[in-house]
């Protein structure tokens, strides 16, 4: 378990996850790629904290902060999608034309 | 036998299964089995958190994850179309693009993670790295904690505002209205 492999698996989970981002129609797939990018995200800062920082506990509070906002990310994207559907009846990307400039 | 290398089969196994179920998210036809393999990608990245001495915030992300999925598989079942599985679905647009981003993304970053030096610098094994984060959080970074607090006290308002049929003054989205000057007309539904 050395650094460089853990940043090389942060790195594909990362990359999956923009995948999903970038390629998904429907609303909560999105999300679910965003969520995988900040896992990945998280396991390198984790890694980087446990094996080149020394143990710094401000790093495990960076992740603290990490996983406050992937709370944030999901409770927002939930009440969007919430809201979205009601008023537009709307589940993919393809159904918000009136957003595109 | 070797404890090193145990550990090192293990964080494979955990490594290999979390890219994988990440990978299986967005080749299922289900969507509530996405939620499911997404969860299956965090319990391995919290099960590497815990054997990198980060115990508390490896079981606190696997925790919240499992309640997250359980949110998500639901909101599946209410809004979208085929959440059951029943039907092949391949829901994607610019593919291509999507793939290449992906992909220059991991080589981009492999290559960072690869030729860059880090300090060598790992946790010493005698100190109690969850209690030196309980101290951390509840002094010098007690505001950064605060911080989130608020912050998701913020995201909670906000989402209710967001999700809320009706406000107190009419429906969500046509906007706020005059409350009527009779009682009797605002106590009537």
């Amino acid at each position: 378990m050395t650094l460089e492999a853990l940043l090389v698996v942060a790195a594909a989970l990362f990359a999956v996850g923009l995948y999903g981002a970038i390629s998904q129609q429907s609303f909560v797939m999105l999300m679910m790629g965003l969520e995988l990018m900040i896992n990945g995200a998280l396991l390198a800062l984790i890694a980087l904290w446990a094996l080149s920082t020394g143990g710094n506990p401000q790093g495990q509070m960076l992740a603290i902060v990490f996983m406050t906002v992937m709370a944030i990310e999901m409770a927002l994207g939930f009440a969007l999608i919430t809201n979205v559907y009601r008023v537009r009846r709307a589940d993919i990307t393809e159904k918000l034309r009136k957003l595109k400039g | 036998m070797n404890r090193s290398l145990v550990v090192d089969v293990l964080f494979w196994c955990f490594a290999a299964g979390s890219v994988v179920t990440g990978y299986l998210v967005f080749r299922t036809d289900s969507m509530v089995r996405a939620a499911f393999w997404l969860l299956a990608s965090f319990v391995g990245v919290g099960a590497i958190l815990v054997m990198l001495a980060a115990e508390f915030l490896g079981v606190v992300l696997i925790l919240m994850m499992a309640g997250e999925m359980l949110i998500m598989a639901v909101v599946m079942v209410m809004f979208m179309m085929n959440p059951a599985g029943l039907n092949p679905m391949f829901m994607v647009h610019q593919h291509r693009f999507a793939v290449a981003a992906g992909v220059v993304s991991f080589a981009g970053l492999s290559v960072v993670a690869l030729t860059v030096e880090f300090p060598d610098q790992p946790v010493d094994p005698a100190v109690d790295a969850t209690a030196e984060l309980g101290f951390e959080l509840l002094g010098d970074s007690m505001l950064v904690f605060q911080t989130a607090g608020v912050a998701l006290l913020a995201t909670m308002i906000g989402a209710i505002a967001l999700a809320s049929r009706n406000g107190r003054f009419g429906t969500a989205d046509e906007g706020s209205q005059e409350p009527a000057l009779d009682i009797e007309e605002l106590e009537s539904p």
